[in-house]
């Protein structure tokens, strides 16, 4: 493993180590801090591949899973890791409930608030949603995706996935490919692999890229072949149905000539380079059904793996506050 | 009723500043400088303060009396994005009527009927019943065969036409401008150019009918740059600002600040750095509050979905005084943009200290320190970009036709 992707975060002192209240973004993260949460999710990689996945030390937890967009992975990967913890996890589909019948979203965390959940993870469709609430409720709040701004617990996942299977971050020629524009995915992605010395390239039409991108340190490319030569990593994004047709790109196989992960395109990276997506995936369109399915290259299954680790991993460290953790009160 | 104002700092956007005395007779200003001071006139002793022409405050989108008064406002244009639309004479005459006493509202009726930009609104009843000019709302008029007839019209009824310089197709949908602070916190964004683009095309609809038009808001070099050409050829075009894009730059919208969420939105710091030179050199007509009141219900969401607006007449005075401390204007030309200019406009005889003028007046003083408060601001919603931020300059009076407002 390459060293400074491990171990300093360690040597600090409980709450030193994460100083945050919240997760509700990678930005405002020091690379420490992000690979301290790395560190910690890695313990529950192992014990979530034992029989005896559960652990106790959220019992008596509250954890609210306000979900105000529709997911499913998410969800229950959320879901499986407060489990795993011993927390009480309660789903709540806000999208089908009270939003529907005219309440604020400020009126929903005073809602959730009042019911003295110790723990809320938070999805939704507006970018500064979730931060919204944090500044609002008493307890600490997970962003499990808001609208084109950040999902920070899937670029940590992503995060530890290379690392596990690359040795480090650092270093690594970490490829992004699709609709940078809309996601939340690539945002996070993007400061979480620049925090931690990765050369990232982002891929897009000019239609899906957003301006002044190579102001996050990474290098846009619309050739999706040149940015792939050398590459460590190759992560695909989805492609949603509603930009395809005429309004972003022309069709959807237009899309995949240009930009579809083949094999013969990915022989143009390095030869043992790792193919990621964050699911769910369109197949023959982003990427095709033999590198998503190769054994060898694809991690695709393991970033699900990797996902409830992480999603425990901030559970765990979001709540040790007001657990009375040793130096973390 | 007479009243003298004594010992103070005249500052008229025509004649530049003196020292001397000023005298109103009814509702007119009846002397200025050194006269005989009639023994029946009210005496006010003004200590060396600054007396200027009132506030005329171009396009605000609610009758706040409350914010006017505090902010040196004695009359305001009243955009016609109101509920109902002001494209109806009765609704206008309403409208018009609406400030009274302490406030005059000038309204700026619809341009087309409902401001769908489909069909022309009766520009001439409407002005019968107290417009002033029409306007294209807070939106673009997508079609330019549209654009050609509502400015055709309008030079025939002798009205300015106030448009909204933003290309729809290019901003609709969102809620930022293009560029790093957008992208990174995520937000739907348009270029900068759309603003250029729509002057571009209104620009010459305007030079090609020898229209009067007046843009809003300008914000943008490229805009400017399109504005200052035009001038030069001659063009019957004016534009204007709000202290708001003058002051803060898209950086101000970082932590996802709704009450920075604007229309247009907030521009780089190189487009405002544009602005400033644009002031100096003459280039914008009339800085204007844009006051767009909006209570938390509108705010106090993800910036989204949040409504675009500020509240901006009790700080206008105040914010734009920064630019002549700064050294960028003088004080008189400060009430070119702030009185004058917005008057003459309208169509309205005021904004100068000249005898016979109105005597509409604020009494300030131009070092006087204040904080921005937005929760004790006066009039509707405090919801300013601006909370908490130092300033200089208050007003210590206002006079509408030489009756004291407050």
């Amino acid at each position: 493993m390459h060293a400074s992707d491990h171990s300093p975060a360690a040597q600090l002192p409980g709450r030193a180590a994460f100083p945050h209240r919240h997760l509700t973004g990678i930005a405002g993260l020091q690379p420490h801090e992000i690979i301290f949460l790395l560190d910690e999710a890695e313990q529950w990689v192992e014990v979530n591949r034992t029989r005896a996945k559960s652990d106790k030390r959220l019992e008596g937890i509250t954890q609210i899973n306000a979900f105000f967009e529709n997911s499913t992975r998410t969800l229950l990967s959320f879901e499986i890791a407060g489990k795993r913890l011993g927390a009480d996890v309660v789903n709540m589909q806000v999208g089908q409930s009270s939003v529907k019948k005219g309440e604020t979203l400020l009126d929903t965390a005073a809602t959730l608030n009042a019911m003295r959940s110790d723990v809320i993870v938070i999805r939704h469709g507006s970018s500064g949603a979730v931060a919204l609430i944090a500044d609002k409720v008493d307890c600490p709040v997970l962003n499990a995706g808001d609208g084109w701004h950040e999902h920070p617990t899937q670029a940590l996942l992503d995060a530890l996935t290379i690392r596990r299977r690359r040795g480090s971050v650092a270093g690594q020629r970490v490829v992004i490919c699709g609709d940078i524009l809309h996601s939340r995915v690539a945002r996070s992605n993007m400061l979480a692999l620049t925090a931690l010395a990765a050369e990232v390239r982002v891929v897009a039409p000019s239609t899906l890229m957003p301006a002044a991108i190579e102001r996050m340190y990474v290098t846009p490319f619309t050739d999706f072949d040149a940015a792939l030569e050398g590459a460590d990593v190759v992560m695909m994004l989805r492609v949603q149905n509603e930009r395809m047709s005429g309004g972003y790109i022309p069709s959807t196989r237009e899309f995949h000539m240009r930009y579809g992960l083949t094999p013969e395109r990915l022989s143009r990276a390095a030869p043992d380079a790792l193919v990621m997506h964050p699911g769910p995936m369109n197949r023959g369109v982003e990427i095709d059904s033999s590198v998503a399915d190769d054994p060898e290259r694809s991690a695709i299954t393991e970033q699900v793996e990797m996902g409830v680790a992480v999603r425990m991993a901030c559970l765990d460290v979001l709540t040790r506050a007001s657990r009375g953790v040793e130096g973390w009160a | 009723m007479k009243t003298a104002f004594l010992n103070a700092e005249l500052v008229c956007p025509k004649s530049g500043v003196s020292r001397g005395d000023l005298l109103v007779e009814g509702d007119t200003i009846a002397a200025i400088g050194s006269f005989e001071i009639p023994s029946d006139a009210q005496r006010i002793e003004l200590g060396g303060k600054t007396l200027a022409p009132a506030l005329v405050d171009l396009g605000v989108f609610a009758v706040d009396k409350a914010a006017c008064q505090a902010g040196g406002i004695a009359r305001v244009g009243l955009m016609p994005d109101q509920s109902p639309v002001l494209d109806d004479p009765g609704i206008v005459r309403r409208a018009a009527l609406s400030g009274k006493p302490v406030l005059w509202v000038h309204p700026i009726a619809a341009a087309t009927r409902a401001l769908e930009g489909q069909d022309l609104a009766e520009m001439a009843i409407n002005a019968s019943a107290g417009a002033r000019a029409v306007a294209t709302g807070r939106g673009w008029i997508a079609s330019s065969g549209m654009m050609r007839k509502v400015l055709v019209y309008a030079r025939d009824c002798d009205l300015t036409v106030v448009a909204h310089a933003e290309d729809g197709g290019l901003t609709d949908g969102t809620v930022a401008t293009e560029g790093e602070t957008a992208t990174r916190l995520g937000l739907p964004a348009a270029p900068a150019i759309a603003e250029a683009l729509a002057i571009a095309r209104d620009l010459m609809l305007a030079e090609e009918t020898g229209a009067r038009l007046h843009f809003r808001q300008v914000t943008t070099a490229a805009g400017f740059d399109l504005i200052r050409a035009a001038k030069r050829r001659g063009v019957a075009v004016t534009c204007g600002i709000t202290p708001a894009h003058l002051l803060l730059s898209d950086i101000a919208t970082s932590d996802f600040r709704t009450y920075a969420h604007l229309s247009p939105p907030l521009r780089d710091e190189s487009d405002r750095q544009a602005a400033l030179a644009a002031v100096r050199d003459g280039t914008i007509d009339v800085i204007a509050s844009g006051h767009d009141p909006r209570g938390p219900e509108a705010k106090r969401l993800p910036f989204t979905d949040s409504q675009p607006g500020m509240s901006g007449a009790g700080t206008l005075l105040a914010l734009s005084l920064g630019l002549v401390r700064d050294g960028l204007i003088p004080i008189e030309r400060l009430f070119a943009l702030l009185a004058a200019n917005p008057a003459r406009i309208l169509g309205l005889e005021t904004g100068t200290l000249g005898v016979g003028m109105p005597a509409d007046l604020v009494v300030l003083d131009p070092g006087a320190p204040w904080q921005i408060d937005a929760v004790r601001m006066a009039g509707r919603a405090g919801n300013t970009p601006f909370d908490r931020l130092p300033v200089q300059g208050k007003v210590l009076g206002l006079y509408k036709g030489g009756a004291p407002i407050g």
